[in-house]
C-alpha cells in the first residue's frame, strides 16, 4: 500500500528509493511510532526528505496520497466486531465518570448491542450526525464528538492538534521556492579549474626529498619541508546584465555563487551587452565608480583566467560601429575592446547562457563565437566542464557543431 | 530507549520520533535549522536524557575524513629510529587516534555529534559514507579493521553552508528544525527560567516575535538570542513595565546588542523605526 506513495513521492522530484522504502518497513515493524497517523507523517517526513526545500512537495503528496486512502471502501467493521477485545482495551483507559457514562447508558454489553447494531445499519462514512457512528457527532460512537456517554473510535484526540491539519498547513511552503538551489554540481564543475601550487610557509614533510637527503646523509635524519598545496587559480569575470540578460539572472546568480566559493581570488566586474570604455564592480554604482577596461589589463596580470558571462545577443552595430554603445557613446568599437582584452588575457573564455542549439539564431553570438576561438560554452554542467578545460589548456577549443547532436 | 526531551531542552514530538527512528533504524541523523534553534544541543540533551557519553567531532573548513579516523605520525617514527627513544617496531604508538575510532572502542554506545559537517571541504562527506554505513575503516598501517563494537547513536548538524552530496543524503534521517512557534517558545523559557513573571514574558515574546517579522534581517533573532537577552532583562531587573509600551516600530528595546548581532541589522531597525517615525 505503500508503494504507491512512494511513486508519487518520486513524480514530485523527491529521490525516494527502495532503501528509504525499506527503512520505512523496518521502523515500523520496530514498533518506532504508535499507530498514529500524525506520527507516521513524522516517520516518514523523516525519512523520506533530505532536505528542507523537499518538505512542501512531500506535504502535497502526503495530503493527496492521505486523501485517497481515506476513500477506500471502509474495512466490513461488523466482520471484525469482537466485543471482549473492545471491553477489554476500552473498559482499561476510562476515568471513574466515563464508567458512570456507560452505567447510564445500560451496561456495557447493552452499548455493544448498541454499536452492533449500528455497524449493521450504516455502510457508509458519516460525519456530524446523531445517530451514525463518524466523527463530531452527538451519537456515543465516532470520535472528536460531544455526547458525554460518547465513545472515540479511530481518531486520537478532536480539536486543532488532528493530523490532517499539520500537513495540510504546509509550515515549510517558503523553504521550497522555485529556484532550485543546487550549485553543487556547478561547484563540481568549477573545480576542473583548479591550479594547485605550493607557496608559503613549509608546513607539510616532503617524504621523497627527506628520504633523499637522509640517504646522502648517510643514514642521519634530515628532514625536508614543504608548503601545502592551495588553490592559487586567479579569476576574473565579467558578466553581462539588464535587456536581454535579465532571463537568465537565475543561472548567473548560481554561476556567480558556485564561483565565489570555489575561487579564493575572484575578481568581479559588470558590463552591458558588450565591453567598451568602462566597466563597473557594483550594479547600483553603475554610473559614479566605474573601473576603465584599461585599469582591468594594468590591474589584472596575464596569469588570470578570464571568463565573460553574457548571452553575445546585441546588434552588429553595437560591436562593429563608434558610438554604437546602446546607453554610452563609445569612441572605441566594442570589437577592439575584445581584442585587447583577448590579445591579454591568454586564458580566455566566453560562457554563454543561451542554449546552444539557439546560437545560430544570433548573428553575434556565431561572430564572436569565431572570435573567441570557438571557446565560448553553453552554462551547462558539461558546457562548463569543457569551458574550464579549456581555460587550463588554450590549445584547445569547443568546435563541435552545435546540431551535431540532433 | 526513547527520548522525549530533557528538562532543559524541549523537543516537538516530530523530533523525538525523529530521534527515537534514527536510534532504532541505526542510521545517523542529519539536523538542519536556523542558527540557534538548538541543533548541537540536542546531540548533548540527547546524551543526557539517554545517559550515554558523547564525543563531538567539529568540523572546519581543514578537516579531512582522515583526521576522524586516524593519523599517522611518520616524522615521530623516523626520529625515534635515529634516537633509539622507543621501539619502532610498535607502529600503534604512533598512531594517533581519530574521534570515530574514539567513538567505535567505547563499550557502550556512545553519542557521536559531528558538528557543523557542511564547513569541511565538498567531498568530505563522500569520504565518510563507508565509515558511516558499516561503521568500520580499514587501517593501513597496521592491516586491520576497525569496527565499532557497539554502534554510536550519529547526531550531524548543518547551517547549509553548503550542499550535501545525495549519496550521503540517503544514509541519513533528516530534521528540519523549524522556528519555535510562540507556545512552543513560551515553554522553552520556561524551563529555562523557572521563576520568572508570565506577563514580562508574554511581553518579551511579543517584542521578540515582532524583531523577527522584520523583512530583510540578515540574522533573524533565534531562540538562543532570546534566551541571552531575557537573562539581561532579569539581570538588570527590568520588569513587565519596561516592555509593557515598547514597540519596535518607534523604539529600542533594551540590550538590542544581544538581539542583533551585525550592524546591516541595526541600521535596517533604524530606517524601519524611520520609515514608521514619519507617518
Amino acid at each position: 500500500m505503500f508503494f504507491e506513495f512512494l511513486y508519487q513521492l518520486r513524480g514530485q522530484g523527491i529521490p525516494a528509493s527502495l532503501h528509504e522504502y525499506l527503512n520505512l518497513m523496518d521502523a515500523l515493524s520496530k514498533n518506532v511510532i504508535q499507530p498514529d497517523v500524525n506520527e507516521f507523517y513524522v516517520l516518514s517526513r523523516a525519512i523520506f526528505v533530505k532536505s528542507e526545500n523537499q518538505l512542501d512537495a512531500f506535504d502535497r503528496v502526503f495530503d493527496a496520497w492521505f486523501k485517497e486512502k481515506m476513500k477506500l471502501p471502509p474495512i466490513n467493521l461488523l466482520n471484525a466486531f469482537n466485543p471482549e477485545w473492545l471491553k477489554k482495551n476500552l473498559l482499561h483507559g476510562l476515568s471513574p465518570e466515563e464508567k458512570k457514562a456507560i452505567e447510564e447508558f445500560g451496561d456495557f454489553d447493552a452499548l455493544m448491542d448498541r454499536l452492533k447494531e449500528l455497524l449493521k445499519e450504516q455502510n457508509e462514512e458519516h460525519n456530524k450526525g446523531n445517530k451514525w457512528i463518524g466523527t463530531g457527532g452527538t451519537s456515543p460512537f465516532g470520535s472528536g464528538g460531544y455526547n458525554p456517554k460518547g465513545h472515540r473510535l479511530g481518531n486520537k484526540s478532536a480539536g486543532n492538534r488532528t493530523a490532517v491539519k499539520v500537513w495540510e498547513n504546509r509550515t515549510f511552503k517558503n523553504l521550497s521556492g522555485n529556484t532550485e538551489i543546487n550549485t553543487r554540481n556547478i561547484k563540481v564543475a568549477l573545480k576542473y579549474l583548479r591550479h594547485f601550487s605550493r607557496e608559503g610557509l613549509p608546513t607539510e614533510l616532503n617524504l621523497d626529498k627527506t628520504i633523499d637527503k637522509t640517504s646522502q646523509n648517510a643514514g642521519m635524519l634530515d628532514i625536508v619541508m614543504q608548503p601545502s598545496k592551495k588553490n592559487k587559480v586567479k579569476v576574473l569575470m565579467l558578466m553581462d546584465v539588464g535587456g536581454s540578460m535579465d532571463d537568465h539572472i537565475a543561472v548567473c546568480e548560481q554561476l556567480f555563487s558556485a564561483a565565489k566559493y570555489e575561487f579564493k581570488h575572484l575578481e568581479f566586474f559588470y558590463f552591458h551587452n558588450c565591453i567598451y570604455e568602462h566597466v563597473w564592480p557594483d550594479n547600483r554604482l553603475r554610473w559614479t565608480k566605474r573601473i576603465p577596461t584599461i585599469e582591468l589589463m594594468h590591474k589584472f596580470g596575464k596569469d588570470y583566467k578570464f571568463i565573460i558571462v553574457g548571452d553575445a545577443a546585441m546588434s552588429p552595430y553595437e560591436l562593429y560601429f563608434k558610438g554604437g554603445g546602446i546607453d554610452q557613446n563609445n569612441e572605441i568599437p566594442g570589437i577592439h575592446w575584445m581584442q585587447m582584452l583577448s590579445k591579454h588575457f591568454k586564458h580566455f573564455i566566453w560562457l554563454n547562457p543561451i542554449p546552444e542549439t539557439n546560437w545560430n539564431f544570433f548573428e553575434t553570438v556565431d561572430i564572436l563565437r569565431k572570435f573567441t576561438n570557438y571557446r565560448m560554452f553553453p552554462t551547462t554542467i558539461n558546457g562548463l566542464i569543457a569551458g574550464m578545460k579549456c581555460l587550463k589548456n588554450p590549445k584547445k577549443s569547443y568546435k563541435k557543431d552545435i546540431w551535431g547532436d540532433f | 530507549m526513547q527520548f522525549k526531551g530533557t528538562e532543559k531542552y524541549i523537543a516537538t514530538s516530530a523530533l523525538q520520533i525523529a530521534v527515537n527512528a534514527a536510534i532504532h533504524l541505526e542510521k545517523p541523523l542529519l539536523v538542519k535549522g536556523e542558527p540557534g534553534t538548538g541543533k548541537t544541543l540536542l546531540a548533548h540533551e540527547l546524551a543526557k536524557a539517554l545517559d550515554k557519553k558523547i564525543i563531538t567531532w567539529h568540523i572546519k573548513s581543514t578537516t579531512t575524513a582522515q583526521q576522524g579516523l586516524y593519523e599517522y605520525d611518520a616524522v615521530a617514527r623516523l626520529r625515534d629510529s635515529q634516537l633509539g627513544d622507543r621501539d619502532v617496531t610498535d607502529i600503534e604508538q604512533y598512531i594517533k587516534r581519530g574521534k570515530l575510532w574514539e567513538a567505535f572502542q567505547q563499550d557502550e554506545s556512545v553519542i557521536l555529534l559531528i558538528d557543523e559537517i557542511d564547513k569541511a571541504d565538498i567531498e568530505f562527506p563522500n569520504d565518510l559514507l563507508l565509515e558511516l554505513d558499516k561503521m568500520e575503516f580499514y587501517v593501513y598501517e597496521l592491516q586491520k579493521t576497525i569496527k565499532a563494537t557497539k554502534r554510536p547513536i550519529v547526531i550531524i548538524t548543518s547551517n547549509n553552508e553548503k550542499e550535501l552530496p545525495d549519496a550521503f543524503l540517503r544514509r541519513c534521517l533528516f530534521h528540519y528544525i523549524s522556528f519555535p512557534d510562540s507556545k512552543t517558545m513560551k515553554d522553552i523559557v520556561d524551563v529555562h527560567f523557572p521563576d520568572i513573571e508570565e506577563q514580562l514574558v508574554g511581553e518579551a515574546l511579543r517584542v521578540f516575535y515582532s524583531m523577527r517579522e522584520i523583512n530583510g534581517m540578515k540574522k533573524k533573532p533565534s531562540t538562543s538570542e532570546l534566551i541571552d537577552w531575557i537573562r539581561l532583562l532579569i539581570w538588570e531587573k527590568k520588569d513587565y513595565d519596561a516592555l509593557k509600551e515598547l514597540d519596535v516600530k518607534f523604539q529600542n528595546p533594551p540590550y538590542l546588542e544581544s538581539l542583533l548581532k551585525n550592524e546591516q541589522d541595526v541600521e535596517l531597525l533604524q530606517d524601519f523605526q524611520k520609515y514608521y517615525g514619519k507617518r
